[in-house]
């Protein structure tokens, strides 16, 4: 049977993969957001699993909440970068330091 | 082995194959499509552990919404690839030591003894009838408040996602309603007084 441990090494991976993503990208702001994503699904994942193995549904609401946030993050993110390569012509994080952080 | 570890396994090598190909493949467009696979396959997985309303609204949300908002940003924006793909092998090799060095330490957390507590075989939302019933309920009675929280979320990003990329045109010439609804007859037409002209006699 599937068990608890198969769903939380699920998240584990895909959370790593995720943050070797953010490690190797990290000139490219689209991969980036992606990556972003990607990691949201972990935890979702394994809100999932919780919420199916202890029989309790405040782990789906959770989910259903982070998806509303992580779409409006998504819609916000893309109409920056937008608005970011329609001013510099480039989505190079390296050369977006005109705040010189 | 039961069907549902094989499938449960089908779907999860496939996940993270996809993510990997999200963070590893050369061309954006091409990584905006794996990581719709990505989201596909998860959706699948989380049908496995009968969370059936978020994996159809994973698929609709993120696949039917979001990815195509990435598709499209993707295509508008003329991304030259030298740009993009800057430093990919020079932290490539850090990147791959903390990815394994988190996961290691993440399974060690969860321990062997995680893989022998099989998920109860009675589908918890059976009590309520279906999935949806079940969750329909807690999110309209206990979490009604942060419900109603996430729909004045969504109408901030929509209104935010506009106004960030609004931009007025020099040189465009532009209706304005407004100023045309309230236009009166004097602003148009100006009544003079003259006398007749007297039309010029042809020889």
């Amino acid at each position: 049977m599937i068990s608890l441990g198969h769903y939380l090494a699920l998240g584990a991976v895909l959370f790593s993969i995720a943050v070797a993503g953010i490690f190797i990208n990290r000139k490219n702001v689209i991969v980036l957001l992606m990556a972003i994503e990607l990691m949201l699904l972990a935890v979702n994942i394994n809100f999932i699993a919780f919420s199916r193995y202890l029989g309790d549904v405040n782990g789906q609401v959770f989910v259903f909440f982070i998806l509303t946030v992580a779409a409006a993050e998504a819609a916000i993110g893309l109409a920056i970068l937008v608005g970011l390569f329609r001013n510099r012509a480039t989505i190079n994080v390296g050369e977006l330091d005109s705040l010189s952080g | 082995m039961s069907f549902h570890l094989l499938a449960f396994y089908f779907f999860a090598a496939v996940t993270a194959g996809a993510a990997l190909a999200v963070i590893s493949v050369r061309n954006m467009v091409h990584a905006a499509l794996c990581l719709v696979l990505t989201f596909f396959s998860c959706a699948c997985v989380w049908l496995l552990a009968e969370a059936e309303f978020l994996a159809i609204a994973l698929v609709l949300v993120y696949v039917g919404a979001v990815m195509v908002l990435f598709l499209f940003v993707v295509m508008m924006l003329d991304l030259r690839e030298h740009d993009t793909r800057e430093g990919f092998a020079r932290y490539l090799p850090v990147g791959i030591v903390v990815a394994l060095l988190m996961v290691a330490e993440m399974l060690t957390l969860i321990g062997l003894q995680r893989f022998d507590q099989a998920l109860p075989t009675a589908d918890p939302a059976q009590a309520a009838g279906s999935n949806i019933a079940w969750l329909g309920t807690a999110v309209f009675t206990d979490y009604l408040y942060p419900f109603e929280l996430a729909a004045v979320i969504l109408t901030v990003a929509i209104i935010a996602a506009i106004a960030l990329t609004l931009r007025r045109r020099e040189g465009v010439k532009h209706q304005d309603p407004s100023r045309q609804v309230k236009v009166k007859r004097a602003d148009r037409i100006r009544i003079i007084k003259m006398k007749a002209e007297k039309p010029e006699v042809e020889s």
